[in-house]
């Protein structure tokens, strides 16, 4: 077997491992944005989607190397974007829970007056 | 190994360890949003020493450079807009997307490395680290690409929710899978080049349309959460096609993730993994119990009645489930919670693990409505707190708070399930005596403690809401 599969074997054992104990210790209320942040994490395609795109010297090759690029940028953009969007909403507000910030279509202005109580 | 070499590994392995650290920020919602950056700080970190090996190499085409600037930022753009513009409740969906295009980039650059070296020529002279990962990579990726697409799909209904089956489904199945692997086999053994890839692409597209289709939209925390760990193993082969292992760690830690979440969601809704992918819940005995429905009597509550009670508790627990996010009243509902603490009375809500079409999905609509994240219990820390409570209110929720659960001869036995049966008084908001889920009668509906009050989530809790303010200004 040759040194570099051993290698690499042992980090993916490894890496599996050092997954299953830190993910194990997410609360449920964080699954969703767990999903999608780890959604984002496997958007590290994109560096093997550059690497293709650099070796690339056929038609096929960029064209293959031009929707890698396109799906992997998609996928590790909007994956942390969003991930942000959600998990800036889990804020410990004890009091924020007054009758006047419930209505369904708030000003914008209000929530970051909101922010300062927490 | 030379001095730049080492730079990059050393600065690959600085990213891996931010993709670490910022996972486990995430074990509390006070540090998560902090873990997030941190990984996407990891991510440019791994981008930026990608560019500048290649930088250091100068072995990319002016062509190739406009290939990828162009396919990254029409990617970006994309992703920037669906991630800024989706909805809450659309979560789910969204998250499916970009699992897809993750998983159909991890096959891609397998397929591409394997055209750089000339297909089966290639191929017959590459190391069996490169074949078996090339192979194993187009396979998963493609899987979870079409796989993820059609679960979006049902998700945001523009494919039928309901298990869709039709003649000749399994066998069809079983085809594809056979030829995708045997393509898989001959490429292993060296007697494959380009075209015997592009048909395992072929098929696994195929594999993962006719694997989702018969699937039921209830079941879609488990799919997901299994096209998430898909796309994590898709990742760590293309990081064994490429030899970088930036990749591998991080396809990894996706890939333990998916595979925790996708065991938690099995064992909550009471099923293994196996069954929900071969497909069906209860199929065969739904229709003899459907007719068992109006045995046995409901007492029925006005709004006034269900406000009362409400009004004059000390301590009430909520249980929101799908029926709540669906009908997109979780304003309403939080409206009502804040009425009963202006009142002085005790609130929390008690969520199920599978409440909401992905892991956690409940928790994010409950939070986008301002909930503070203490107030939102898990099941097994809020099970006994219903003995004290005065009144749960259960909205939306069926089959994840029936008694029926914990005794045998249903098809629920064993299920978690919520206590709700313990509290003094349960006010259930449900639009008709329907089934849930599992198809069977709910044994929560005929205690007399419980009063139905049959509305719509959304006009139901809005009424509530209405009589509870007469009552307390």
């Amino acid at each position: 077997m040759a040194e570099t599969l051993v290698t690499d074997l042992t980090v993916l054992v490894l890496s599996l491992l050092v997954g299953f104990e830190v993910i194990s210790k997410v609360p449920s209320t964080l699954h969703t944005p767990l999903m999608s942040g780890t959604n984002s994490i496997h958007g590290v395609v994109v560096v093997g989607a550059m690497l293709v795109a650099a070796s690339a010297h056929t038609p096929l090759g960029y064209g293959l190397a031009f929707f890698a690029a396109v799906f992997a940028a998609m996928n590790v953009v909007g994956g942390f974007v969003v991930t942000d969007r959600m998990l800036e909403m889990f804020r410990n507000r004890p009091h924020a829970h007054s009758v006047q910030d419930l209505p369904t279509a708030e000003p914008a202005g209000r929530t970051s007056a909101r922010s300062d109580l927490s | 190994m030379s001095g730049s070499d080492a730079a990059i590994h050393l600065l690959f392995l600085t990213a891996a360890a931010c993709f670490v650290l910022g996972l486990h920020l995430m074990n509390s919602p006070a540090t998560a949003r902090r873990g997030n950056l941190l990984s996407a700080a990891g991510m440019v970190l791994a981008v930026a020493t990608t560019v500048g090996m290649l930088a250091r190499d100068g072995v990319i085409t002016v062509t190739g450079l406009i290939v990828l600037i162009a396919g990254t930022a029409a990617g970006a753009g994309i992703g920037l807009y669906a991630a800024r513009t989706a909805r809450m409740t659309a979560m789910p969906q969204l998250v499916s997307v970009f699992n897809a295009v993750g998983g159909g980039a991890a096959a891609l650059v397998a397929f591409a490395d394997v055209v750089r070296l000339g297909g089966a020529a290639g191929l017959a002279h590459a190391s069996a680290q490169t074949t078996v990962a090339s192979g194993l990579d187009v396979l998963v990726g493609a899987v979870t690409f079409s796989g993820s697409l059609i679960a979006a799909g049902k998700l945001q209904g523009v494919v039928s929710g309901a298990p869709v089956v039709f003649r000749g489904a399994r066998p069809l199945n079983v085809t594809l899978a056979a030829v995708a692997l045997g393509g898989v086999i001959a490429i292993i053994a060296g007697h494959g080049g380009t075209i015997v890839l592009a048909v395992v692409a072929a098929a696994a597209l195929g594999f993962g349309v006719t694997m989702v289709l018969p699937i039921g939209g209830a079941d879609m925390p488990v799919v997901i959460s299994l096209l998430n760990a898909f796309t994590g193993t898709a990742v760590a082969m293309a990081g064994f096609v490429l030899d970088n292992r930036l990749l591998i760690i991080a396809g990894a830690l996706v890939g333990a993730s998916g595979t925790i979440l996708t065991l938690l969601m099995a064992r909550a809704m009471n099923r293994s993994v196996a069954a929900i992918i071969v497909g069906g819940f209860g199929t065969g005995d739904t229709a003899g119990t459907a007719g068992s429905a109006a045995a046995a009597p409901v007492r029925a509550l006005a709004a006034d009645d269900a406000a009362l009670q409400l009004a004059y508790a000390s301590k009430v627990i909520i249980v929101p489930g799908y029926g709540l996010a669906a009908a997109r009243a979780q304003h309403e509902l939080v409206e009502l919670a804040g009425l009963l603490e202006q009142h002085g009375v005790d609130v929390c809500y008690a969520i199920h693990p599978v409440a909401g079409r992905m892991p956690g999905h409940m928790n994010v609509l409950l939070a986008e409505a301002h909930v503070p994240y203490p107030q939102m219990k898990e099941l097994a820390d809020v099970n006994p707190e219903f003995a004290q409570a005065d009144v749960a209110l259960v909205v939306g929720a069926n089959d994840v708070t029936n008694p029926a659960a914990r005794h045998p001869g249903s098809p629920i036995s064993g299920m978690p399930i919520l206590d709700v049966d313990h509290a003094r008084s349960v006010i259930v908001i449900k639009r008709s005596m329907g089934h849930g889920y599992a198809g069977i009668d709910n044994e929560l509906y005929t205690d007399p403690k419980t009063g139905m009050f049959f509305s719509d989530a959304k006009t139901g809790l809005a009424a509530l809401a209405a009589a509870v303010g007469t009552l307390v200004h």
